[in-house]
């Protein structure tokens, strides 16, 4: 493979990789890591040389690559007149401001973690201009977002420069946000992301009703990123970061980003009125009031901040304008901003260096201590204010060429020269400030540092770069005229119009806006001290960060309110969200289907027990909520409606269910009276009226709605699958009892899982409980005294009689359960029962000591033969828990059935007992480890 | 029939119940073995994932029993890739835990923590409705157990809200599995969505209203609005968001005639919410675990939106989405935990304190991780999101998503810079405060699973292939149907 066939990525790629590089160079010398950046710049420049050629060939270099193809996301990079342009300033001034940033950072500031910033973000600016594709454009777009949140925050020991950082990051952020939506659409309008087809589909574009969407929403991340009107105000607090950065991201990247997409996606979106009123209106605004703002900045980097966002301001105008030779006359002044304003950011790092201070009223008559700088400064403001002879009187000769042009169009455009040229005597007045300000008017006033010449290494790049506003200014066609031809045809996509670079025109209309300027700029200086007086009564407080701080407050209050709002950490909330939620959804399906609730089948008649039953359930439920404070009664009350429930199962023929039910029931109301113990035996009001009927509300229409759906079933006939297991039960699953061969045999899986449920239960409550000991009340809820006799003789006798009675019957039920009802759950918990007995009757320790068995054992014992019997049948080439049974004669017994289900069932019945027992000792043991009582008794 | 399909469910149920038996031996064996039994489990999801890769479902009756009496677990690529995600974030993890020494400060931590495996793998790779509910009661309990590791009054009440929101959600699971069961009269999935095809109209209210009861009950498990209420003090699972796709997908898919798509417009909206509040939680959160999880459940209602998009490609980047957010959602949970041990006192509260130690590491990682989660490129969360909204493009509400979305990502960005800045920047001179080191171990765990948002964007394009094809077998429901209902059962021979 030709290495020019993948230059373009690798020119991208290799600022990241420079990176890491440099963080580890910094390691060995400080200024090991500057080289590294240096070297890495270099090298990107010269791959991206070779391919400049073809470029002034007029062709268009396009490398790309699959990368998510289905969504139209292509690993594509195409480098056309106008890529090669910001490429190379990207590039170019990259180089200087790595030469500048190595004299500027001081001793403790760490050179690593600067330049690997300042490469990322390199990276991240030659990815938004090399891009083909629209998607990955966006990645690096959002990256230099990142990276310059970096860079602004690099000394993260101030205020200002945190806040500058996340105020940058959340606006050019959220620019970029909708930008992703703007070319989302876009590319489904045109069916393509690459630039390619985008550029070449104008005219659909325009078409389409979306186009007014996706206009805005681009034009928001453009607009964000560019510093323009209504969100100028980030720029200026960016200035927080170290002077070089400024340098870079504020005269040929990061606010150039923006730009750049203007002049990118000109072909595609220009040429419609709606472009021509967002475009200009924002331009114009954001030039005036960039303008006007820069005059009265005492900070030199402020001053320099406004000044940027109004020549960003220009730029966005022209290319508002929407003619070919305006976007002629904005390319050019991208040029001639980015030399003139990244010299006179490195002038204003240099006199803050080596004086200590930003501030213009301290600043004055710098001339005889830094006359080098000082003539730097005077050239590269003069090219700033449009001097001729200097770039910027070119670019803006062309601009007031283009203003006056654009008047003609419609009535009131006539307004669009006057502002431009009230624009122009501002940014005559504030350029003059910056030279008259600092190298003349006077002695300075108590610096911080007595000021010197800077480092010669450290003026280098101010030289070079003012040595190209010269070059530029005086000889256009012999400098910057290929660059720019090619620059504009890229722009453009076609064959550039006809322009002029040429010095004299004669007396123009624009050259009469130019000395008017120059005039009435210097005059406006003069009287400035009155102009600062007024602006400081009046505008001075304007601010649109307050605005924003504003806003970032009220959302951070909304959040709050909202989040309180709905997470109260109120489980009852919760609950009752959930209950409703139920309702609507449950109402909702019916309502949709537009179905009757209940089905045709003829309802059976009510027999009187049934009748009692119900009644009987539904007061016992009232009851245990009524009395619900009184934990006791209440609990008892449960009891009877676990009780009915069983016979509801007696009474439709399920004596299994009826058995677990019982044995359940027992089980759980030991559980909970062992709980109950050390809980106090009423419980206050908890909850206001208003909540009560709320969830006495809830609780009546969630009653009714179950019982609609239950009718809603019952109502209709039903034909399960049931028939098969009916069928199938005896003959292939060896039982005769359907229910436990279904629990056992055809869904074993549910029953493993469940006593893998029952296994957590019991490990939960002793990992919960383990190494927590409870006081035990000493006196019972009348204030008696519990009686001394922990152990009564009566029941201890009783229960140890009844423990073989009780083993004997589990065994019994466990034995028949195949065939009868039964099964290894009801005897689990029938066995359970028994020795939880012997356990309340005769003390943990008296039972421990004779029955020294660890349950968890048990549990894990049954876990294992459980699932052992359905390993075994796939030892056999059976799917897991495939069963079999024989039968086998016995002397005596006579014939007699062994399924391989009833080892299954024997798993079952160990993690009960073990379950169980786990979780009752361990609740039992709570109060027995309490000291207190022990030392009562003795 | 191949044994390969059972073994992620049974080899985590084997492991809890050896290290139950290993109970006495010291806890350097257990971690061993637990350790042993996930590496095991990550090597079988590998295999799980290649053997997939062909397309066909592998169903595995399960007692030998035919579809629809018996209980299948059905190998397909979606549950391929849920088992290997679950390995993989298990040995994390793992490897966090032993690290930290976490599994010292309660009892049964790796049965607890095996079992929640079985929990999951078994969620993910059963075919049944109710088998379904079984796994998610194993994986509610084992969860309880964990979340209540370590004790501490915070973990008891958030503990007990989890646990009865939960038994709230279990109950209404069963109402809706009977109802659906009294409605067609089956269980099996396949079978399921075969009869409510079949279902005469007059039954079609009755299963509305049961998948939608189901879907609240997801929704709750998923966290979805107005359901989440619990998950700040708890955490959120991505085995609910897989579950509506597997459930509802198949049972109300094109093929449901007027019942098909029954879920979706609720999945949507409700993702949409969430997401709104999610985010503004976001940024109200008090410390960094509580924001942390609220991102979380961010990225769910992501995912939510996805599912209830239903548009070409939109399942593919919802499970694209799906790996990311797993993945990295897990990765900042424990650079959250990590970070508040470098507080000390201060643990993870929203104040400022005396810089972490290697802060400047610890600070790039998590930047990473954020930038990863808040779903900014160049990570793999933005590329999820792009390829979501891309397929949303030919969506009626495409700009009320495209402004919940991006609007809701540019505050987790509001929120995340803050976070970092008072974290790492707004750090008060140190005094004499006794913080530790970050573990070594630890971080290559979060540090490796934050590799994979780097991974992802690397290999962009086949990964997103594999979540195509995913999505196209998951969207086959006819394939799914014939072949879990036509799979024959083993032959036995007649015992003598």
């Amino acid at each position: 493979m030709n290495w020019l066939d993948i230059n373009l990525p690798l020119v991208v790629l290799i600022p990241f990789a420079g990176a890491a590089l440099a963080a580890w160079a910094a390691r060995f010398h400080r200024v090991a890591a500057a080289w590294t950046a240096g070297g890495v710049a270099l090298l990107s420049l010269a791959l991206l040389l070779p391919s400049a050629i073809d470029t002034f060939a007029g062709e268009t270099l396009i490398q790309s690559w699959a990368w998510m193809p289905s969504i139209g996301l292509w690993f594509a990079f195409r480098l056309d007149g106008l890529a090669l342009l910001f490429a190379l300033l990207i590039l170019v001034i990259g180089l200087l401001v790595i030469l500048y940033a190595r004299y500027y950072l001081s001793a403790k500031d760490s050179m690593g973690r600067f330049f690997a910033y300042l490469l990322m973000f390199m990276g991240s600016m030659l990815g938004i201009v090399l891009s083909e594709n629209l998607l990955q454009l966006i990645v690096f777009w959002e990256l230099t977002s990142l990276t310059s949140f970096l860079l602004i925050s690099y000394w993260q020991h101030r205020k200002d420069a945190r806040e500058g950082a996340r105020m940058a990051l959340a606006i050019t952020g959220a620019g970029g946000l909708a930008m992703l939506g703007g070319v989302l659409l876009l590319g489904h309008v045109v069916g393509s992301y690459q630039l390619t087809d985008v550029l070449a589909s104008g005219e659909l574009i325009q078409q389409h009703p979306l186009y007014t969407v996706i206009l805005v929403l681009i034009l928001l991340g453009v607009f964000t990123k560019s510093a323009q009107f209504p969100f100028h105000f980030w720029l200026p607090h960016a200035m927080a970061a170290p002077t070089p950065v400024s340098a870079y991201l504020h005269s040929a990247t990061m606010v150039k980003a923006g730009i750049f997409m203007l002049a990118r996606l000109f072909p595609a979106l220009s040429g419609t009125i709606e472009w021509n009123l967002l475009v200009g209106g924002a331009g114009l605004a954001t030039l005036l009031i960039g303008a006007y703002t820069a005059l009265f900045k005492h900070d030199l980097k402020g001053l320099l901040a406004y000044s940027t966002i109004s020549h960003l301001g220009l730029i966005t105008l022209l290319f508002g304008f929407g003619t070919p030779l305006a976007a002629v006359a904005a390319i050019f002044h991208i040029i001639n901003h980015a030399t003139f304003k990244a010299s006179l950011f490195m002038v204003a790092g240099i006199i803050d260096h080596e004086t200590g201070t930003r501030d213009m009223r301290k600043l004055n008559g710098l001339l005889k201590y830094m006359p080098h700088t000082a003539l730097l400064a005077m050239i590269a403001s003069a090219a700033m204010a449009g001097v001729p002879l200097l770039n910027g009187f070119l670019s803006k000769e062309m601009f007031f060429e283009q203003a006056v042009s654009a008047s003609d169009a419609q009535g009131w455009t006539w307004l669009v020269p006057v502002l431009v040229t009230i624009a122009a005597i501002f940014s005559v007045a504030y350029s003059l400030r910056f030279i008259h300000d600092v190298f003349f008017n006077g002695e300075p006033i108590d610096l911080p540092k007595t000021p010197h010449e800077p480092p010669r290494f450290m003026k280098i790049p101010v030289d070079l770069l003012v040595l190209i506003c010269l070059a530029v200014g005086m000889l256009p066609m012999f400098t910057v005229a290929p660059i720019l031809a090619v620059a504009v045809a890229g722009t453009l996509q076609t064959t550039p119009p006809e322009y002029s670079l040429a010095l004299w025109h004669g007396f123009t209309l624009p050259l009469w806006m130019s000395i008017i300027a120059l005039v009435l700029g210097v005059a406006l200086y003069t009287v400035r001290q009155r102009l600062f007086d007024w602006h400081e009564r009046t505008l001075h407080h304007w601010d649109a960060r307050v605005i924003f701080n504003a806003l970032l407050n009220g959302l951070i209050k909304t959040a709050h309110k909202v989040s309180r709002r709905f997470d109260q950490g109120s489980l009852q909330n919760a609950s009752a969200w959930i209950v409703v939620a139920a309702l609507v959804a449950g109402g909702w399906g019916f309502w949709l289907s537009q179905q009757p609730l209940l089905g045709d089948r003829v309802l059976l008649d009510i027999d009187p027990v049934s009748l009692l039953m119900g009644v009987l359930l539904i007061v016992a439920s009232v009851l245990t909520a009524l009395w619900h404070r009184q934990r006791l009664v209440s609990l008892i009350i449960l009891g009877v409606v676990g009780l009915i429930v069983s016979l509801i199962f007696v009474k439709f023929s399920a004596p299994d269910l009826a058995l677990t039910q019982l044995s359940v029931e027992v089980v759980t109301i030991v559980l909970m009276l062992l709980a109950l113990y050390y809980l106090p035996q009423t419980t206050p009001k908890e909850s206001a009226s208003p909540r009560q009927w709320r969830d006495l509300a809830l609780a009546l229409v969630s009653g009714i709605a179950v019982t609609l759906l239950t009718m809603s079933v019952l109502s209709r006939d039903f034909v399960p699958i049931s028939d098969f297991f009916l069928a199938k039960a005896l003959p292939e699953g060896g039982g005769t009892n359907v229910v436990n061969v279904i629990l056992v045999d055809f869904r074993g899986i549910d029953t493993l899982g469940e006593i893998v449920v029952l296994a957590l239960a019991g490990l939960g409550v002793y990992a919960m409980l383990k190494g927590m000991s409870l006081p035990a009340p000493s006196h019972d809820i009348n204030g008696l005294a519990w009686h001394t006799d922990k152990h009564s003789p009566i029941m201890q006798t009783l229960t140890r009689l009844l423990l073989p009675l009780t083993l004997l019957i589990a065994v019994y039920i466990f034995l028949r359960g195949h065939n009868l009802p039964g099964g290894g759950f009801i005897a689990g918990l029938i066995a359970a029962i028994a020795l939880i007995v012997q356990y309340l009757a005769n003390g943990i320790v008296w039972t421990r000591e004779r029955l020294p068995v660890d349950m968890h054992k048990v549990v894990g014992v049954g876990l294992l033969i459980a699932t052992g019997t359905g390993l075994v049948a796939m030892g056999i080439n059976f799917p897991f828990l495939t069963s079999t049974f024989t039968h086998l004669h016995w002397p005596i017994v006579g014939e007699f059935e062994v399924a391989s289900a009833i080892a299954f069932d024997l798993g079952v019945f160990l993690v009960v007992v073990g379950s169980t027992v786990i979780a009752l000792v361990r609740l039992g043991e709570l109060s027995h480890s309490a000291p207190n009582i022990t030392a009562e008794k003795q | 029939m191949m044994s390969l399909t059972i073994t992620p469910v049974l080899l985590p149920l084997i492991a809890g119940f050896s290290l139950l038996l290993l109970r006495q031996q010291s806890l350097a064996v257990q971690r061993l073995f637990s350790l042993g039994f996930i590496l095991a489990l990550v090597m079988i999801a590998l295999n799980l994932v290649s053997t997939a890769a062909s397309g066909e479902h592998q169903v595995y009756l399960a007692g030998n029993w035919m579809a629809p009496f018996g209980i299948v677990f059905v190998l397909d690529q979606l549950s391929a890739l849920m088992v290997l995600l679950t390995a993989l974030l298990a040995l994390a993890a793992m490897t966090y835990t032993i690290a930290h020494k976490i599994d010292e400060l309660g009892a049964h931590f790796h049965v607890l923590f095996q079992l929640q495996l079985f929990g999951l793998n078994g969620a993910f790779m059963t075919g049944d409705v109710f088998n379904l509910f079984v796994f998610f009661e194993v994986l509610l309990l084992a969860s309880y157990g964990l979340l209540l590791h370590g004790g501490g009054r915070l973990r008891t009440k958030a503990g007990l809200h989890y646990v009865v929101i939960n038994l709230i959600g279990s109950t209404l699971f069963l109402f809706a599995v009977g109802a659906l069961y009294g409605a067609v009269g089956t269980l099996n999935l396949a079978d399921m969505a075969d009869k409510i095809a079949q279902a005469p109209e007059e039954r079609h209210g009755l299963i509305a209203s049961a998948g939608l009861l189901l879907l609240i009950v997801f929704g709750l498990k998923a966290a979805m609005f107005p359901l989440y209420l619990w998950l700040p003090a708890a955490y959120s699972q991505t085995s609910a968001p897989v579950a509506i796709i597997r459930v509802h997908g198949t049972l109300f898919g094109e093929a449901a005639g007027p019942l098909a798509y029954l879920h979706i417009d609720w999945v949507l909206v409700s993702g949409l919410i969430t997401l709104v509040l999610a985010a503004l939680a976001v940024i109200a959160a008090k410390g960094l675990r509580e924001q942390v999880a609220y991102l979380v459940l961010a990225s769910v209602a992501t995912l939510l939106i996805g599912i209830g998009l239903n548009r070409d490609g939109s399942l593919a980047a919802t499970l694209f989405y799906l790996v990311h957010s797993t993945l990295i959602a897990a990765a900042l949970f424990l650079l959250a935990d990590t970070i508040s041990r470098g507080r000390g006192d201060f643990a993870d509260k929203f104040v400022s304190a005396p810089a972490i130690p290697q802060a400047i590491f610890i600070g790039a990682v998590f930047m990473f991780a954020a930038i990863a989660m808040t779903g900014m490129p160049p990570l793999s969360g933005f590329f999820g999101k792009l390829a979501l909204l891309n397929s949303a493009l030919t969506h009626p509400w495409i700009f009320t998503i495209f402004a919940v979305v991006l609007l809701s990502s540019l505050l987790l960005i509001i929120a995340m810079a803050r976070a970092g800045s008072l974290l790492f920047y707004r750090t008060q001179p140190t005094t004499e405060s006794v913080t530790t080191p970050p573990n070594r171990l630890a971080l290559s765990a979060v540090l490796a699973l934050l590799s994979v948002a780097a991974l992802m964007v690397v290999f962009a394009n086949p990964m997103h292939e594999w979540t195509q094809s995913i999505a196209q077998q998951q969207l086959a429901h006819s394939t799914y149907l014939n072949a879990v209902l036509s799979t024959p059962v083993i032959t036995r021979e007649v015992s003598p």
